[in-house]
């Protein structure tokens, strides 16, 4: 393999090995809890896999690990971020596979610590090291905007906002973006919407919520049984070739990898929960 | 259009609009109080344009920001300790004219002689009750116009008698966001709420001794 630092003619000091990807550092959060940043982390998490891509999944929720859980993998958790931060035990050893993906990998949080253990440099130096391995990394932000949300942003280089469409997530969601870098254009992913209440008045639709916070919308994902269902099974619904939300999901993550190059308009739809999932994949304007 | 005539037939806005209502209240607040550097520099320039009317007690001065069920005010709250005798228009722009000829003067005004300012210092001459103290104890008559106080904030050039005796010592300025309306009902009674914050912010301001305003403008006579 060619590699771009190979040149005879110039002699360098020893150089590291070069990175053969550099992936994409993403922070998925909220400020409010509860809104859905693990579930979304997972699914989207599981989509990119699916679609071929090599993804780490980061429980940054230091004290509640609940990531392990979602994706069923709370059995195979051995180790966490802190035993890797101490050098207790390498990246390696701490990283879980996914049960179904060779692509998707799980760095759990740890569970009986607290987030003030975490050196911010250290996670951040920690986030540099896989992302030289893994084309994605979703780190899963703790709730609030204190220590645990500064280390969880720390090492990314870009944000995934969830957002319920209620008035404490939407300020929350506010206020976390003004504690983002400036120089950031985070994505905004609505969650838990309900169309059918949007239609009735009793529900703040796609448009209310994003009138306010003006982020790029990477998705709507509809509150529906299914999300309940899968995650009491320890199964990502992006992985359900049958579920409208499990495709929401993976349309989200195309979105996200930028393959879909127009822009979904995902509007709060006039006639049903049908017409807006089609129109997620672009098939109404 | 259509949301319009909707809204005729709605008697009560849906829970979806109040929450829309209350997200757009509150993060107005929070944009507030998260830029303190903003509210102090907004002081600052208040404090400016009201001291060249009036010797206002700026050490004591606050301005602070509410959230009110349906709107979110500004409330400045400024000592006053005294009147100037020689009030200081911007110089950058033009005085105008307009307040003073909405206000219906008394008839022992010498009309004609009213300079409608092109000049920063049209009262010079007034030879003036200046360092009246502040509480003064006389009511003003009826629709006794104030328009060099009003004129910084026309919004304020509310008949001040209506609200009675100005004995207060401190000018309050209400300022609150006007709302696009969105139905006929709310807009009138949000336009009348806002009217009786001015008046009262008015009267408050306003209590500049009748004699002294009845002083300048005979002077120039």
């Amino acid at each position: 393999m060619m590699r771009a630092f190979d040149s005879p003619a110039v002699d360098l000091d020893p150089m590291p090995e070069p990175a053969l990807v550099r992936g994409r550092a993403i922070v998925i959060t909220s400020g409010k809890g509860g809104v859905g940043k693990t579930t979304t982390t997972a699914n989207v998490g599981a989509a990119l896999a699916a679609a071929g891509k090599r993804v780490v999944l980061v429980d940054a929720d230091v004290g509640l690990r609940n990531l392990d859980i979602v994706l069923g993998l709370e059995s195979r958790v051995k180790h966490h971020v802190l035993d890797v931060l101490e050098e207790k035990v390498t990246l390696d050893e701490a990283l879980v596979r996914d049960k179904r993906s060779d692509n998707l990998y799980l760095l759990a949080a740890a569970q009986t610590r607290e987030k003030e253990d975490v050196v911010t440099e250290q996670m951040k130096a920690l986030i540099e090291r896989l992302r030289e391995r893994f084309e994605y990394v979703l780190i899963d932000c703790p709730a609030g905007i204190e220590m645990g949300f500064k280390n969880a942003v720390a090492g990314a280089g870009h944000a995934i906002i969830v957002c319920t469409p209620e008035v404490s997530a939407v300020r929350d969601a506010d206020r976390v973006v003004g504690l983002l870098p400036n120089t950031w254009r985070p994505e905004l992913i609505i969650n838990r919407l309900r169309p059918h209440l949007v239609k009735k008045g009793k529900m703040l639709s796609v448009d209310d919520v994003n009138g306010i916070l003006r982020l790029p919308l990477l998705g709507v994902i509809a509150d529906e049984p299914g999300v309940i269902v899968a995650t009491n099974k320890g199964e990502p619904l992006a992985l359900d070739p049958t579920s409208e939300t499990g495709a929401a999901y993976r349309a989200i993550a195309a979105k996200l990898a930028g393959e879909n190059v127009a822009a979904p308009t995902v509007r709060v739809p006039q006639d049903g929960f049908l017409a807006k999932l089609g129109s997620l994949f672009g098939g109404r304007a | 259009m259509f949301d319009f005539l909707k809204s005729l037939f709605k008697p009560a806005p849906s829970s979806g609009e109040t929450a829309k209502e209350r997200l757009r209240l509150v993060l107005l607040s929070d944009h507030l109080s998260l830029a303190p550097e903003v509210i102090e520099s907004l002081k600052r320039d208040l404090l400016e344009v009201i001291s060249r009317y009036l010797e206002i007690d700026s050490e004591h001065a606050d301005v602070t920001f509410e959230q009110r069920e349906r709107e979110v005010a500004m409330l400045a709250s400024i000592p006053i300790t005294a009147v100037r005798d020689r009030p200081r228009p911007s110089p950058e722009l033009p005085f105008s004219p307009e307040p003073l000829l909405q206000v219906p003067a008394p008839a022992e005004w010498p009309q004609a002689e009213v300079q409608l300012g092109l000049e920063p210092q049209p009262l010079a001459e007034a030879p003036v009750v200046a360092e009246e103290p502040v509480a003064s104890p006389a009511a003003p008559p009826a629709a006794e116009p104030a328009p060099e106080l009003a004129a910084p904030a026309a919004e304020l050039a509310a008949p001040a008698a209506e609200l009675g005796a100005p004995e207060l010592e401190f000018a309050q300025v209400v300022v609150a966001k006007p709302k696009p309306a969105r139905s006929g009902n709310a807009a009138g009674s949000r336009r009348r709420r806002r009217k009786k914050y001015a008046a009262a912010a008015a009267a408050k301001a306003n209590h500049a001794p009748p004699q002294a305003l009845g002083g300048q403008a005979s002077a120039q006579g």
